[in-house]
């Protein structure tokens, strides 16, 4: 409706042009605003929650304190101190522990600066965590993960995504037909998680049959060969991805199957058939194009969603990737590490759906930014 | 009413419906059956309980089921005790506080496999001086085997295996299977057959007593088989039952019934409270769902119901909320809210009268469908490490399977046993859900 006025009314949509750029700059900057302040406060909710309040400080003093006191009790060098000189020293020591890792100020100026280290992308050092490789610095601890869960999730998710929509399109062709009733019966499958089925593979192929690794990266001497490396990583990457892919491909496809039947009954659909074009003409340009934004978004929070890891997935395949690494962290109390994943999540999101809003107008004409959202 | 049946005749028609409902029924029927037979703390005391509860188990013990469909069968575990019909006891004194008890086990023995362990758990009354037992072992074949002499304490176990000396005169390997084996067979196998224990035992006060329980530490035991702590996992089995679905349908229908409060009362009253609830559940999306709940079981608490009530708080803001408001806000403009406005009803009650009640055919296909979500979350904690410390839980299950590497050692029922049954949970839920959404949604209904 609202393209045929203006091409009926040409002289309008000169002036309706400016205000057009206004209308897309005023919503850029409160769009742009509104995000900036849900990360804010989304991030400053993560930093309190892993504090509990204040309530791990007491848990981390009582460890530093135990710890140290330990180490006195063991050392050979502090034993030939009197009792007077080592409590002093033990003492100094604690202090000195407590101050590094910022526990001699109150939380709420603590919980501004992560607050503001995370904005601004300062991730800092770990408090307890070390990488592999030795690294204290939560970027190279995050990065040296990086790699295991991008290889992992993306190779999973990918051919997920793809593979449904590919098999969902051919599906609502053949709406009613063998194959569509076996995916709308095993969609229910759906329900249980990755690792739910990891467990089942691991049983089958691992324990069972014994023809593919328990978990890991890879196997253990690492082959020295590089291509010997990569066959092991791939043999090790099978089962976890298979599981990641068994978990969601029925609900996917069932789901994307629906969405693209509802949008094939409609008239244009009709009338495109009754011209008699070919149905790959058909699923392209009258089917995948209006539903183009709906895959867009999917795709984007797929990507996005590469970032969290998939923890238990990881955690039952042994995987080095980055939901281990969070889990670890948490369980070390380490608040930089579990801020750094918070931030880098929050910002893909946040410019993520930023960016949607306007691939949304590029893609689909009937869309105009800014308009009553 | 005549919606009600129309609903069930609709039901009717789709198969996989009717398997879920039946699949919950019976889910419902063992929860309430458990909470019955094992009162909490007595399902608490045999969970957590320690060795004296859990001796009479063997470690790591496959469910008896194994042997139907095993060709070597393997030994089941049992106890002879006071009472039993294998077990005879016959005191006879012999003057000056004097007397002489004789206990016969007598057991009949057909499996392919040796068992772990036999253990005597002796029960003896005395003041000064201990009564004295000697053990022989009868075999099938008529052979006697001296065991072992000794004095008694007034609770002492003997087990077989642990006896060096017994074990050197056996030949120096496992004594257990010395004692079982076939001495005419080049390999080593069971002899077949009835087997008999007798204890001699002499006390030597008037009023001294002697009882002993023989346990047998099969290679298999009970409906379910044991864990690494001897425990029977029948328990958490079936314990798992009743908190998989509390725990499910509680933060299930939580979650939904406060999602659409709030999302009734942001599109009624529109403006602010409208704004905040958008706001809010666009800060919801940047916080990390699954860490949170890890940082509140690491740091806080490890409840159930602690993690049940932080699940709720973090699944009330999600998407559905938007989806809700957009239909609220056509139905507030229909023609019956207008005429309540009419006669003047207040906000609350157009809310909670006009508003909601309008939207439960779309709350039930999601409340149902998002069951399992929650089932395998409680799970996936406890995978984690994260499980009720004290509740037995079918995560806790795998969870313990997982870090004695169950699947590695070959202890596949420890695993099996509890996802077979969370599959099932899952499944059943999922299958109504799945039909109520076609249902209820006439969108979907013709697809």
């Amino acid at each position: 409706m609202a393209s045929e006025a203006q091409v009926l009314t040409p002289a309008v949509k000169k002036s309706s042009s400016s205000s057009t750029l206004v209308r897309v700059g005023k919503y850029t900057l409160v769009r742009l605003i509104t995000l900036f302040v849900t990360v804010v406060i989304g991030v400053y909710l993560t930093i309190l929650i892993a504090n509990m309040g204040g309530y791990v400080d007491n848990i981390m003093r009582a460890e530093i304190q135990e710890r140290i006191t330990l180490q006195a009790s063991q050392s050979q060098a502090w034993k030939n101190m009197d009792t007077e000189t080592r409590q002093k020293f033990v003492e100094d020591k604690i202090a000195l522990e407590v101050k590094r890792l910022g526990l001699d100020q109150p939380m709420v100026v603590r919980s501004f600066r992560y607050l503001f280290n995370a904005l601004t992308l300062n991730l800092g050092r770990a408090q307890n965590m070390t990488s592999d490789s030795g690294s204290k610095t939560v970027r190279l601890i995050i990065l040296e993960r990086l790699p295991a869960t991008l290889l992992l999730l993306g190779s999973a998710n990918l051919i997920l995504f793809f593979g449904s929509i590919t098999i969902a399109l051919s599906l609502s062709r053949r709406y009613g037909s063998f194959w569509d009733k076996l995916i709308i019966t095993l969609s229910p499958t759906s329900a249980a998680p990755p690792w739910f089925y990891g467990i089942f593979l691991i049983l089958i192929f691992a324990a069972l049959l014994k023809i593919m690794p328990f978990g890991g990266l890879v196997d253990a001497p690492p082959p020295e060969n590089r291509i010997e490396y990569l066959l092991s990583v791939l043999k090790h990457l099978v089962l976890p991805a298979s599981a990641l892919i068994i978990s969601g491909l029925f609900l996917t496809i069932y789901n994307w199957r629906t969405f693209f039947l509802i949008y094939s009954s409609e008239d244009y659909v009709e009338m495109a058939k009754a011209k008699g074009l070919v149905s790959r003409d058909i699923e392209r340009r009258y089917i995948l194009r209006p539903t183009l934004p709906t895959i867009i978004t999917n795709f984007a929070l797929l990507l996005i969603g590469l970032w969290t890891g998939a923890i238990i997935t990881e955690t039952v395949f042994l995987w080095p990737g980055l939901g281990r690494t969070l889990f670890r962290a948490i369980g070390l109390y380490d608040i930089p590490v579990i801020v750094a994943s918070t931030i880098i999540y929050a910002y893909l999101l946040a410019i993520t759906v930023f960016l949607l809003d306007f691939l949304y107008a590029l893609v689909d004409p009937r869309v105009k930014i800014g308009s009553g959202s | 009413m005549n919606t009600l049946r129309k609903t069930f005749q609709q039901i009717s028609r789709y198969p996989s419906a009717v398997a879920g409902s039946i699949v919950i029924a019976l889910l419902v029927i063992v929860a309430v059956f458990t909470m019955i037979t094992i009162p909490y703390k007595e399902a608490i005391r045999l969970w957590r309980g320690g060795e004296e509860v859990w001796y009479q188990n063997p470690k790591y013990a496959a469910p008896s089921w194994v042997n139907l469909f095993n060709k070597k069968k393997l030994p089941v575990s049992f106890t002879i005790g006071d009472g039993d019909d294998a077990m005879t006891k016959t005191v006879e004194q012999r003057g000056e506080g004097t007397s002489r008890i004789t206990t016969l086990y007598t057991f009949d023995y057909n499996y392919d496999g040796f068992p772990q362990e036999l253990l005597l758990y002796f029960k003896t009354i005395y003041t000064e001086k201990q009564p004295f037992v000697s053990i022989t072992w009868k075999t099938p074949d008529g052979r006697e085997l001296r065991i072992a002499d000794f004095g008694v304490d007034p609770t002492v176990t003997y087990r077989f295996s642990q006896d060096e000396k017994l074990k050197r005169r056996l030949g120096g390997g496992n004594a257990v299977e010395a004692l079982f084996a076939d001495p005419n067979s080049e390999e080593l196998i069971p002899l077949k057959g009835t087997y008999q224990v007798v204890m001699l035992a002499t006390a030597f006060e008037e009023g001294s007593d002697l009882n002993a329980e023989f346990v047998f530490h099969g290679q298999v035991f009970g409906l379910a088989g044991t864990d690494h702590q001897r425990r029977d996992l029948m328990v958490p089995l079936l314990w798992g039952v009743p908190i998989a679905l509390a725990f499910g349908l509680v933060a299930s229908l939580g979650t939904s019934v406060l999602t659409m409060i709030i999302a009734a009362i942001g599109a009624w009253y529109r403006g602010w409270v409208d704004e905040l609830i958008q706001r809010v559940t666009e800060v919801n999306l940047v916080l990390p769902f699954l860490p949170i709940l890890i940082m509140v079981g690491t740091f806080f608490s490890r409840s159930i119901w602690v993690i049940l009530g932080v699940t709720i708080l973090l699944s009330i803001f999600t998407g559905a909320i938007k989806g809700y408001r957009a239909i609220f806000l056509q139905v507030r403009e229909s023609m019956y809210v207008e005429a309540a406005r009419a006669y003047g009803a207040s906000d609350i009650r157009i809310i909670f009268v006009y508003l909601i009640p309008r939207m439960i055919p779309l709350l039930i296909p999601g409340l149902v469908s998002s069951v399992p979500a929650f089932v395998f979350l409680e799970a996936s904690l406890a995978v984690l490490g994260l499980g009720d410390p004290v509740l037995p839980t079918w995560g806790k299950i795998i969870n313990d399977a997982q870090t004695n590497a169950a699947l590695y050692q070959g202890y596949y029922y420890w695993i099996l046993e509890p996802a077979v049954l969370l599959m099932i949970t899952g499944l059943g839920f999922a299958m109504l859900g799945f039909a109520l959404d076609r249902i209820f949604n006439p969108r979907l209904r013709g697809l």
